[in-house]
């Protein structure tokens, strides 16, 4: 009879689940194809070198119109950039900074410690310069968006021609993926070879929007990996301490039963 | 004994010392220790255990997220993703507290759906159910405001949807909206106030399980036959019988909560919430989280405004007078043929609007949520009421220790208790 009952909670628990995620899901009729990332699944992690070219597309082609309010430079050593390196990435911007003693804004090279620069002085300057869409800040994108990483992966590989009949509004993109189709950025990944990777790896825009999305994903968990190792060692402690527990409680029922 | 001092059992001469002057330790064993609990509790019994624990773990994290949150609109989503980045551990306190809220109303589901299958708020117990009803209430104006504070869309635009019902009240309905929101629109006040009384909320909640408990220790613990124990062959103290068996059910609840936080941090939430309230962007569909939605589907099940938020509140004050409705003296669903089926649809019925409630409100979903809604309500006012008179129970057992049924089997489960020696 117990165990009947510890199986129809585990059921309602499940179901419970199950229907939260349907209400999710529900959301998006079109469907996204899924792409295979080395952080799928329950143990995956992050490919340094993926997240690495990732970054090389976020910095030579998104960063043009996209922040990453959330970022620091500093935050680049996780994804393998030794120190040095980062100093160096950092001092390649120029950062707005300010007042001197003077009282005047200036702007400086970038340190470690700065936030990624912002492509835009306000959001009114984004809007002006991207025909009235202001393009999202991607700090957390994967984590805002149905499908996360497959979802950019999608959207970066799904320009097309729009389907005959159909009319794009003015300076608007057909794209498959983006819901109402209709959207207002450019193909930002549009030919091979747009970025020369350093690792060599050949820059197929299939290769360039899969690695930007790795290290979106980064961008926003980047705890994910210390997440998954503390959880399996939680588990086996909890297991163990679970076997334990069962084992008190039997010794001390037996005498009941 | 010093005159006027409390009689104390305990040896430890410091113990001693304080328990003549503070009985806490003899109220301890009294309450936890030696306290007589029917022997037949099955694993459902963990839940109220589970819950006060629950409670603890999101008293505890929430402290520390407090010590790092910004209630401003221009700074909490930035000081939540802080939290998430730069404090120490601050991802998994963030994420402890947030599925911590799920497992909160899990656990407090279950608690609930144990009670009415077993008939726990009949008499006596009409007053501590009561009580748990308060605390169900208090539960979700709390993990309601909560959802306010990371600000992203979900959380402004369901504060939106949510406040605006009060707008349906007859003459003073706008005022109040506006007293909610401090202006007349969701903004800034409207976070100030929700994060002082999401902080405030929990310790309320506090107090109130303390009377639940307190209720409970006057009348004792139900138990799945739904019988009173009959003597101490009926019952085992509850340490160390239930606090071991409590342990077994508290580490399966840490698993399925670990398994939650570690690997699906975000499966039970929406991703409009990574994106920052923007008033002037509504979401294409505004849903909340998933522990509403049963109640928000019964809320858009009714045509006219103000009759689906009197459906909506109605559809938990009903719990309110439920050991009033339910006219059959036998407690337990065990021996009540026609009953328990109604109540295992009923059960179904429940998900059933949990999952109408996350559907757009258009075409099928709308009638598959008013006939749920119909069957929910009809449950209580009239299948109940109506089974107390018409229904003929099985025939109770002799006694917990004694639980073969005249002229019946075995019962199942408990049939292999032996009766205990005399205590």
């Amino acid at each position: 009879m117990a165990l009947r009952f510890v199986k129809s909670a585990a059921l309602a628990a499940a179901m419970t689940l199950g229907l939260a995620a349907g209400a999710v899901a529900a959301e998006g009729e079109i469907h996204i194809p899924d792409t295979k990332y080395s952080f799928d699944g329950p143990f995956g992690t992050y490919d340094r070198g993926e997240l690495q070219r990732g970054f090389q597309i976020y910095k030579d082609v998104c960063a043009a119109c996209h922040s990453m309010n959330l970022l620091s430079y500093r935050n680049l050593q996780d994804i393998g950039l030794s120190a040095d390196e980062v100093t160096a990435v950092a001092a390649g911007v120029q950062i707005p900074d300010g007042p001197n003693d003077n009282g005047e804004m200036f702007e400086r090279p970038g340190r470690p410690s700065d936030r990624f620069r912002h492509p835009f002085a306000n959001t009114a300057a984004a809007r002006a310069a991207n025909n009235g869409a202001l393009p999202p800040d991607l700090s957390v994108i994967t984590k805002a968006r149905v499908g996360g990483a497959d979802y950019i992966h999608a959207l970066l590989t799904g320009y097309e021609e729009p389907p005959a009949g159909m009319t794009v509004m003015e300076g608007m993109h057909y794209n498959k993926y983006f819901p109402g189709h209709q959207i207002a950025m450019a193909p930002p990944l549009s030919q091979e070879g747009q970025v020369t990777y350093a690792d060599g790896t050949k820059a197929t825009v299939d290769q360039m929007a899969r690695d930007v999305s790795a290290f979106l994903t980064w961008a926003a968990e980047p705890e994910l990996e210390t997440r998954r190792a503390m959880g399996v060692r939680v588990l086996i402690f909890l297991a163990i301490l679970g076997g334990l527990a069962y084992a008190v409680k039997r010794k001390t029922w037996a005498n009941v039963h | 004994m010093a005159s006027g001092l409390h009689q104390s059992e305990f040896k430890n001469p410091v113990v001693r010392w304080i328990d003549q002057r503070l009985p806490v330790f003899t109220m301890m064993d009294k309450e936890y220790g030696t306290f007589p609990t029917p022997r037949n509790f099955n694993y459902l019994w963990n839940f109220g255990a589970l819950a006060m624990i629950n409670l603890l773990i999101m008293i505890a994290t929430g402290i520390f997220l407090a010590m790092n949150y910004t209630a401003h609109t221009s700074l909490a989503f930035d000081s939540v993703e802080r939290i998430m980045r730069d404090v120490n551990y601050g991802w998994l306190i963030r994420y402890v507290h947030m599925n911590g809220a799920s497992m909160f109303f899990i656990v407090v589901l279950v608690h609930i759906w144990r009670n009415m299958y077993y008939g726990s708020y009949k008499t006596p117990r009409e007053l501590l159910w009561m009580i748990g009803v308060v605390i169900f209430l208090l539960m979700m104006a709390t993990a309601f405001m909560g959802y306010v504070l990371p600000w992203g869309q979900m959380s402004f635009w369901g504060a939106t949807v949510i406040t605006n019902l009060f707008s349906a009240i007859p003459l003073v309905g706008n005022s109040i909206v506006t007293l909610l929101w401090g202006g007349f629109s969701v903004d800034n006040p409207t976070l100030n106030r929700f994060f002082s009384l999401h902080y405030l909320l929990p310790f309320v909640i506090a107090g109130v399980v303390f009377l639940h408990v307190a209720t409970l220790h006057i009348t004792g613990s139900n138990n799945p036959l739904g019988i009173e124990p009959k003597g101490p062959q009926d019952t085992l103290p509850f340490h160390p019988y239930y606090t071991t068996k409590d342990s077994v059910g508290i580490v399966v609840y840490m698993m399925v909560f670990a398994v939650l936080v570690f690997f699906m941090p975000n499966y039970l939430g929406h991703p409009d919430n990574y994106i920052p309230a923007n008033p002037l962007s509504t979401p294409a569909h505004i849903v909340p989280e998933w522990y509403f939605l049963p109640f928000y589907a019964i809320l858009r099940a009714v045509p006219n405004k103000l009759m689906g938020v009197l459906a909506m509140f109605g559809s938990i004050l009903v719990l309110f007078v439920l050991p009033w409705l339910d006219g059959s003296p036998v407690r337990s669903m065990r021996f009540r043929p026609i009953a328990r089926w109604l109540f295992l649809l009923w059960t179904v019925n429940f998900f059933v609007l949990m999952w109408a409630g996350g559907k757009p409100a258009e075409g099928v979903y709308v009638l598959i949520a008013r006939l749920s809604t119909a069957y929910y309500f009809a449950y209580f006012l009239v299948l109940l009421p109506l089974l107390g008179k018409i229904e003929k129970p099985l025939a109770l057992p002799e006694s917990i220790a004694q639980p073969v049924l005249r002229g019946g089997g075995p019962l199942p489960g408990a049939a292999t208790a032996q009766p205990m020696e005399k205590a």
